[in-house]
């Protein structure tokens, strides 16, 4: 059977939290349990001490998404719930690539592409670098391919998150 | 207030009016049970922990009201969980309180250490655990709430012992966090308008009643509707109880197991108002196939239920008893309702032409004919309570139910035994009606040391097992589907003597040859305040119809088993 692998749109789901022990547990058992398929999920303090921010991004089917939404809405712990419309979101993600940079002429390479995507080499060893870079997870996709040409050693992505713009009067 | 942790639990549950906790105590939860001693709760000391979770699950769906089970940490713990499971599937609300190794041995694998947090998160809607004494009066305060708001579920409280312990100044003054209340009780007006009026549109309505209708004591909304608007009704298992099965209006229960002409006309309605039920493939059949030409108006207090499994027309998050109201005062309003009685008339005559549909066998003591008979003796307010599997599905077929709250059976997790340790809680919950658990062999010995519980405690039910000597409905299917090679299925009957073996608890027993004599020990007791144990032997052949097989629509309802061709699933 021929399986065509159609991309089906981006969504992103954004929550806050109560800061307690086993919040994060029980929202990754529920992704596991109703079966759901993330992109990514992020964890981080907001402006309130008792208050955490999670971001989770997938591709689904709107009844899919519903589904995520419905089901985190009921776990107790969850105060609110928001899904985010892409046109109306700034999203950052963030990436640390470890590339393989043995000669000057790879590392002057390195260094182009890197202000091209504005990011920054944050250590380098006589072989190897460590660069830093922020942006849209689409970016970061696109950055990650650029460096396949070089080889990547080590890669470590944080995850999306997400904040809705403020309403244009 | 200056209190240990384990005296402010009992008292905060005096403060929430609960009157049994069914357990069994063991070292991590003894503070409790020492603070328990001189209390006002009573406490039942069952046999097994997974029946104490069973019989605060009957309890609870007996009476309403939330029931409380307790056991120790470790295994204690872990034996809950068949019957928190069980109670999570069938949302029926019960607050189970778990002991659990003190706070620094946590995460040391401590003698009786268990994660029942982890364990029981899938099963429970909430699981706390008390990490210091003075939490207690708002922890029990929220679990109580949790429990029985909204779509009510199970929530758990573990309590480690050193807390237990922890003398602290008590302020039972709590508040629960607002963010808890996130329940809609009220339908939007605007969807409720546009269902009253494709109702009083529809020329083949029908409206499914589920659990729902039940938990939120809605069936004199759901019968003032019905009865408005001459909309016949049909239920699931879990809604059995929710409309009085003698009246005129009353289809039957659809389903796998369910009636002929409850699954037939289902089918036909162009529209249905489906009401707290979260549309089971034991209910609907194959999914694709359910209601795909009618309009459908799904009513649930739990949003995620709708869409889950079927996707409606017409959504309502609501309260079923709000719904039901807010959608007979809008047609009340309108008044004008579309000619139906085409319809009534076609139901009329399906209900007629298929009410004898379903083999089943000539002998006296056939379950039909013996649980008929039970239905003849039993009052109107009688309890039944079923094991899993044929015994169930005869039950639910064959006793009609007039009243809600008075059949109770494990329908979504299918719990083989739930059947005498739930009588035991409905009895607790309803002293004054007369509690039967209809039963299957292999059913009833996963439970059966529950009748020590029953006579030592005093609480006198009465089982009914219909013996077959087989693993009945698993016999059932290798009969149909697989070629009659009886895999681990044959429990050899006789094994055990269930008269001794009741006799040896102190019960009262009796093995009838006739329905006559069923009929004359089943009267004997009703009136006498000893449990008894009726051990009546079946033909093992009896069939379960009308069936939908699994996977297949409801409008493949079989009612003659040679239309069962070989090869299902």
């Amino acid at each position: 059977m021929e399986v065509r692998r159609v991309k089906k749109p981006l969504h992103i789901i954004s929550f806050i939290v109560e800061n307690k022990p086993g919040v994060l547990f029980r929202v990754a058992w529920l992704i596991r349990r109703r079966n759901f398929n993330i992109e990514s999920i992020s964890v981080g303090p907001t402006e309130n001490a008792n208050i955490s921010r999670m971001t989770i991004t997938l591709y689904g089917d709107e009844p899919t998404v519903e589904q995520v939404v419905k089901q985190l809405r009921k776990l107790v712990d969850i105060i609110k719930v928001s899904r985010l419309d892409p046109d109306n979101t700034v999203i950052r993600e963030m990436a640390l690539v470890k590339v393989h940079v043995p000669d000057p002429a790879a590392r002057a390479d390195l260094d182009y592409y890197v202000r091209a995507f504005r990011g920054r080499i944050v250590d380098l060893s006589p072989d190897a670098a460590i660069v830093e870079v922020t942006g849209t997870p689409q970016k970061i996709d696109a950055f990650i391919e650029l460096m396949r040409s070089f080889g990547i050693k080590e890669l470590a992505r944080t995850g999306a998150t997400a904040l809705p713009r403020s309403p244009k009067e | 207030m200056r209190l240990s942790g384990a005296k402010a639990l009992i008292k905060s549950l005096e403060n929430e009016g609960v009157e049994v906790i069914f357990g069994i105590p063991g070292g991590a939860i003894l503070p409790v049970y020492d603070a328990l001693y001189g209390s006002s709760i009573r406490h039942i000391l069952v046999r097994h922990e997974q029946c104490a979770a069973h019989a605060a699950d009957g309890y609870a769906r007996a009476s309403g009201r939330v029931g409380v089970c307790m056991a120790t940490s470790g295994p204690g713990a872990t034996n809950l969980v068949t019957g928190i499971a069980t109670a999570y599937m069938d949302s029926s609300p019960i607050v189970a309180i778990t002991g659990q190794v003190a706070r620094h041995m946590i995460g040391r694998d401590a003698f009786q250490e268990a994660d029942i947090i982890g364990i029981t998160t899938p099963i429970t809607k909430y699981s706390f655990q008390i990490r210091s004494a003075e939490e207690v009066p708002r922890v029990v305060k929220e679990a109580f709430y949790l429990a029985a708001e909204g779509r009510p579920a199970p929530v758990l409280i573990d309590f480690p012992v050193d807390v237990q312990r922890e003398e602290v100044e008590m302020d039972f003054d709590v508040k629960i966090s607002p963010h808890l209340n996130k329940v809609v009780k009220e339908p939007h007006p605007l969807q409720v308008k546009r269902a009253t009026e494709i109702l009083l549109n529809a020329e083949r309505p029908v409206i499914l009643a589920g659990g729902g209708v039940i938990i939120s004591n809605a069936s004199e909304e759901l019968r003032a509707l019905a009865e408005l608007l001459m909309i016949p009704v049909m239920v699931t298992l879990m809604g059995k109880g929710a409309f009085p099965e003698n009246h005129p209006l009353y289809i039957g229960r659809i389903g796998m197991h369910g009636s002929a002409a409850a699954n037939k006309l289902i089918m036909e309605a162009d529209v249905i108002l489906a009401v707290g039920t979260r549309f089971s493939d034991r209910s609907t059949g194959r999914f694709d196939t359910f209601a795909r030409d009618a309009t459908l108006i799904h009513v649930d207090i739990d949003a995620a239920e709708i869409g889950k499994n079927i996707r409606p027309d017409i959504p309502i998050v609501a309260d079923a008893k709000h719904a039901l109201k807010a959608i007979y005062e809008a047609a009340k309003e309108l008044a004008r309702r579309k000619d139906n009685s085409t319809w009534l008339q076609r139901v009329k005559e399906v209900k007629e032409s298929l009410e004898k549909a379903g083999q089943h066998s000539a002998d006296e003591l056939s379950p039909k004919n013996l649980i008929r008979e039970i239905r003849k003796l039993l009052p109107a307010d009688g309890i039944v309570t079923t094991g899993v599997g044929r015994n169930q599905m005869w039950a639910s077929l064959y006793f009609e139910v007039y009243h809600p709250r008075t059949f109770i059976t494990s329908g979504g997790l299918g719990t083989m035994g739930f059947g005498l340790p739930a009588a035991l809680g409905a009895k607790v919950a309803k002293p004054n009606s007369i509690v039967v658990d209809i039963d299957g062999d292999g059913s009833f010995l996963m439970t059966e040391r529950e009748l020590a519980t029953s006579i030592a405690e005093n609480i006198p039910v009465i089982a009914v097992i219909l013996n077959d000597g087989w693993l009945g409905m698993v016999k059932y299917w290798q009969d149909l589907f697989y070629g009659r090679r009886y895999c681990a299925t044959c429990l050899k009957r006789g094994i055990p003597d269930f008269v001794k073996l009741a006799e040896a608890y102190g019960a009262n027993a009796a093995r009838p040859q006739s329905l006559e004599e069923f009929s004359k020990t089943f009267k004997e007791a009703m009136s006498s305040d000893r449990t008894t144990v009726i051990d009546v032997w079946i033909n093992p052949d009896e069939p379960v119809l009308p069936f939908a097989p699994p996977g297949k629509s409801l409008a493949e309802t079989i009612i003659d088993l040679r239309e069962v061709k070989k090869g299902g699933s």
